[in-house]
């Protein structure tokens, strides 16, 4: 006999409802009605934010095939009519034996003015994501309501959009709910780094329109603050708290939650015995819960009731760990240290930026909870050790990497009972049996255990018991190659392969794609491969790589020519002002040291290199991953501090790795004294001069994560310096993963920097000699591939707007102008500068 | 497959400036269409505007393979495309329209509608 089970909402938690309901219904008692609000199928709400990091609705979605559920996407239920047991929606009625309500949350908004102007958005649906950015593009300020989990997660996606961004939360600081007063202050100090502004303790008492003339009406142009300030924003994104949706409950006159949800009691059922509800929606004796796990952790209880279980809901272990604009952010147990008489250990580490609590019992023996902030590394551990002994001395628990394996210790040493998956409560035991019964890696632990599959922050403890259980994870380039880059590097490298095909066809599958093609490009020219458009090369390379220029957001292409060491005549400089005034090209001084030229059409780059090059120029690099520049200070030459000639130190690096493939690009610096004015330590190698010589430091970088390089060695003459730099970046070449920077290569080489000392210094792998002639090959064969370039017709060729009309250039690309200089012009959509009068945008 | 119904071919280029794995811009009846020969000698046209950026540039995407299909990604943001229906294989619901192609006494042609 079959039954009629209608489910309401697919979201995550009526996702994994039905998919522990099918899997055990093995008798095929119930059968399965989805009504769902939104368009698409499940997919994961808690990575939501990753979609603006270029990860896709397809990788988001949690969607698996059913042919025994009736999904019926786009078709709300609007009213439940109890007596007839009857789901309604606007296009039909469907009879329910059981009914189990899944409508999970919707934002809360806050009453004040202005929220129904365009560019004001929620932050809770993929469709809410895609208009946001379609929205943002092309805007440049915006401002999010709410500083909590949901709104640091929005406040950095509209830093990924390109826009400049606030960030107004009415508590005294930000995550009130997650961390402490300490705890907040540290986090606010990284926001705040990223360029995010941050105002707390402040509420928003109005959203207002574009007013003045010109600007667009019934658009959102700022926020007025409590304190009476205003923040211009293009782009308003409300994350100020959920509601539980209980709406079609309560007109169904079911019984609701004193402030909101659905009231159900320990097995999940409403005051119908035919109704259930999970998830946000519902109150479990009187409790919200805004996570997934405890939401998971419901429709587990109701899978197991409705075949004839007696499960009941266990309480929800509210820890949550982050990374949040690339912060870790951790708080688990009783972070805010409610137990009676409980202590602190508190450790603050204003360098590394690290702020930590543990919150422990009065006899300081059981582990009751804490907040993490900036490395949360220990968390794993931690919150699998909450209401037991500590696992280890406070400090040494709390102190980051301090004790070098300590989190791998403490998963060694963790219980099999510990959960590693708080989210869907898996434990230790349980993903050590699935690897011994032959899952090999993440994707397979995923799949078979479920953990790891919600927030992910066990992932790096899945990856370590894997290791401890010895299995080797996959470094598989893509899906056309099993090769790590490294293992390409040497096939191509030992058996001499010329062309992608051979190697594809040899050692692959399928016809590549944007990762693996560009990947193998930068090998085949590292390995000299010759001229990097010729033959089937040329359908290797990144567009920027393929026109020697870098793509822009319109489609035109910035250039920039190679200025040594930041060293140029003013001959020089006059042809690069000649060159931009006369092909309209907007320039800016870059932060390596040079002069970049925006706005030159694919046809315009042939005719503007033809100038430079008979100027004496050569290419940048900018476009590839290649050495980029080696910034310099003035040096002894000039300097009254100098103490070695940094800019003749800084040329001659840079001319002898210019045009050298790599990984991923490399950047270098010289300074000349040890005022460090050129910056080298945040270089991937740099250099600073000492009385007797220079020092050499390895693996810094700018960009997101900054870090400073660590001093490989000291007082080294030019020779010496210039031997260990050429081994240091072919080592670098040759083994790095794709898209690896120094410093997370030697960071992940097994033993560090000392490892790397010993292959440079000690020759202890014995490849010296081969390091040294590929760098000699490398100089040796160098030729600019501008000059190579203009000077073939048949090169030039490919430099067209059209292969029909190569005489009319693309006329989607159009300018206008901005302090003086060509911009792309982005019509109305161009906004004002808070400050200064409203005016059209052309005008 | 499309012939009959194509009113109009329109003559773009000799078929050896469609080199394998790369692409190429043209003009068709004002509208702006990427051109690709895939490796196996398979043609393909694309509108060659990229329906995420807004720009211009689908011509200069990198061409390969994802399962059996042929595709294009787009240089800007790199989200890749079916060539043979144009439909997004990245972001769902996102598509780019395909046009007919053919090559007629060694000349590309694109069909017009």
């Amino acid at each position: 006999m079959t039954a009629n089970l209608v489910v309401v909402g697919n979201g995550m938690v009526g996702q994994r409802f039905v998919e522990a309901l099918r899997s055990r219904d093995t008798s095929g008692g119930w059968r399965v009605t989805v009504l769902a609000e939104e368009g698409r199928p499940a997919y994961d709400r808690v990575r939501l934010s990753a979609f603006f990091d270029g990860v896709s609705a397809r990788e988001l979605s949690l969607h698996t095939p059913d042919d025994g559920v009736d999904l019926r996407l786009g078709e709300p239920v609007v009213r439940v009519d109890r007596e007839r047991r009857l789901a309604v929606t606007d296009h039909g009625e469907y009879p329910y034996d059981a009914l189990v309500l899944a409508t999970g949350s919707y934002p809360f908004v806050p009453p004040v003015d202005g929220t129904d102007l365009r560019g004001v958005f929620v932050y809770r649906t993929l469709d809410d994501l895609e208009a946001i950015r379609e929205h943002a593009r092309g805007r440049h300020t915006g401002a999010v309501i709410g500083g909590g989990l949901l709104g640091l997660e929005a406040a950095n996606a509209l830093r990924l959009l390109g826009l400049s961004t606030h960030v107004v939360e009415f508590a005294p600081r930000l995550m009130p709910v997650q961390v402490d007063e300490a705890g907040g202050s540290m986090l606010r100090r990284y926001v705040e780094e990223l360029d995010v502004k941050v105002h707390t303790g402040t509420a928003t008492t109005a959203i207002r329109p574009h007013g003045a003339p010109g600007g667009e009406a019934g658009t959102v142009h700022g926020l007025v603050l409590s304190d009476g300030s205003w923040i211009q924003a293009d782009v308003v994104v409300i994350a100020a708290g959920i509601r539980p949706r209980d709406d079609v409950a309560r007109d169904a006159g079911l019984d609701v939650g004193e402030r909101g949800g659905i009231l159900v009691d320990a097995a999940c059922r409403t005051s119908d015995e035919r109704v259930w509800a999970i998830g946000e929606c519902a109150a479990v004796e009187g409790r919200c819960y805004g996570l997934v796990a405890p939401g998971y952790a419901m429709a587990e209880v109701v899978a197991d009731r409705l075949l004839g279980g007696h499960a009941t809901f266990p309480g929800a272990d509210m820890s949550t760990k982050l990374k949040l604009l690339g912060v870790d952010v951790a708080s688990f147990g009783d972070a805010h240290g409610t137990t009676e008489g409980c202590l602190d250990v508190t450790f603050t580490d204003p360098a590394t930026r690290v702020y930590a609590k543990l919150v422990l019992s009065d006899d300081a023996t059981t582990l009751l909870g804490g907040v993490l902030v900036g490395d949360a590394s220990a968390y794993p551990t931690l919150r699998a050790s909450v209401g037991g002994p500590l696992p280890g001395p406070p400090l040494a628990l709390l102190a980051p990497e301090s004790g070098g394996a300590g989190t791998g210790a403490g998963i060694a040493a963790l219980p099999g009972s510990a959960q590693v998956c708080s989210c869907n409560a898996v434990t230790k035991d349980q993903i050590v049996g699935a690897i011994h019964e032959g899952c090999a890696d993440v994707p397979a632990l995923k799949a078979c255990t479920r953990a790891g599959t919600s927030c992910g922050s066990c992932v790096p403890m899945l990856k370590q018991l894997l290791a401890v259980s010895g299995v080797r994870l996959s470094k598989a380039l893509c899906e056309h190659f099993d090769h790590s880059r490294q293992e390409i590097f040497e096939i191509i490298r030992v058996r001499g392969i010329r062309t992608f095909s051979q190697l594809v066809t040899e050692h692959g599958r399928g016809r590549g794609c944007d990762i693996c093609k560009p990947a193998v490009a930068s090998i085949l020219a590292s390995l000299g491969n010759g001229y990097v458009l010729d033959g089937e090369q040329a359908a290797l390379q990144d567009t920027n790589d393929h026109f020697l220029a870098n793509i822009q957001r319109d489609g035109t292409y910035s250039v920039v020519p190679r200025i040594p060491g930041g060293e140029i005549t003013p001959d020089k400089l006059i042809v690069i002002g000649e060159v931009a005034r006369d092909f309209n090209l907007y320039t800016k001084i870059t932060g390596g040291q040079r002069i970049d030229l925006f706005g030159a059409r694919v046809e315009q780059l042939p005719q503007i290199w033809r100038r430079l090059v008979d100027a004496g120029f050569e290419s940048g690099h900018a476009y590839g991953k290649a050495l980029r520049t080696v910034k310099s200070c003035v040096g002894s030459t000039w300097c009254r501090y100098g103490v070695q000639d940094s800019v003749g130190l800084a040329v001659a690096l840079e001319l002898r790795y210019r045009g050298l493939r790599a990984p991923h690009k490399i950047k270098s610096a010289v300074s000349g004294c040890a005022r460090e004015c050129a910056e080298a330590r945040s270089k991937d190698f740099g250099v600073i001069a000492t009385d007797n010589g220079w020092n050499l430091y390895v693996g810094g970088n700018g960009g997101f994560r900054p870090r400073h390089a660590d001093l490989f060695a000291s007082d080294l003459s030019t020779e010496e310096l210039v031997r260990y730099v050429d081994r240091f970046l072919m080592f670098y070449i040759r083994t790095a993963d794709r898209l690896q920077r120094t410093a997370a290569w030697i960071e992940a080489m097994d033993g560090g920097l000392d490892h790397l000392r010993a292959v440079i210094v000690d020759d202890s792998l014995g490849l010296c000699a081969e390091l040294d002639a590929a760098i000699a090959r490398h100089v040796d064969s160098y030729e600019d591939e501008w000059r190579a370039t203009v000077d073939d017709p048949e090169r030039v060729r490919r430099f067209t707007s059209f292969v029909n009309a190569p005489d009319t250039p693309d006329p989607s690309i159009t300018f206008e102008v901005e302090r003086g200089q060509p911009v792309p012009a982005l019509g109305e959509r161009r906004p004002v500068v808070l400050g200064l009068p409203t005016m059209g945008a052309r005008q | 497959m499309t012939d009959t119904l194509t009113e109009r071919w329109e003559v773009i280029c000799p078929q050896e400036l469609v080199e394998p794995e790369r692409g190429v811009a043209a003009l068709v009846a004002g509208s702006q269409v990427a051109i690709f020969r895939t490796y196996d000698g398979g043609l393909f046209a694309i509108d060659n505007r990229d329906p995420i950026a807004g720009a211009n540039v689908m011509s200069r995407g990198i061409v390969g393979s994802r399962g059996d299909a042929p595709t294009v990604a787009s240089p800007l943001h790199k989200e890749v495309y079916d060539l043979r229906t144009g439909e997004c294989l990245d972001v769902a619901g996102v598509a780019v329209r395909t046009f007919p192609v053919r090559v007629r006494d060694g000349m590309v042609e694109v069909g017009a509608r």
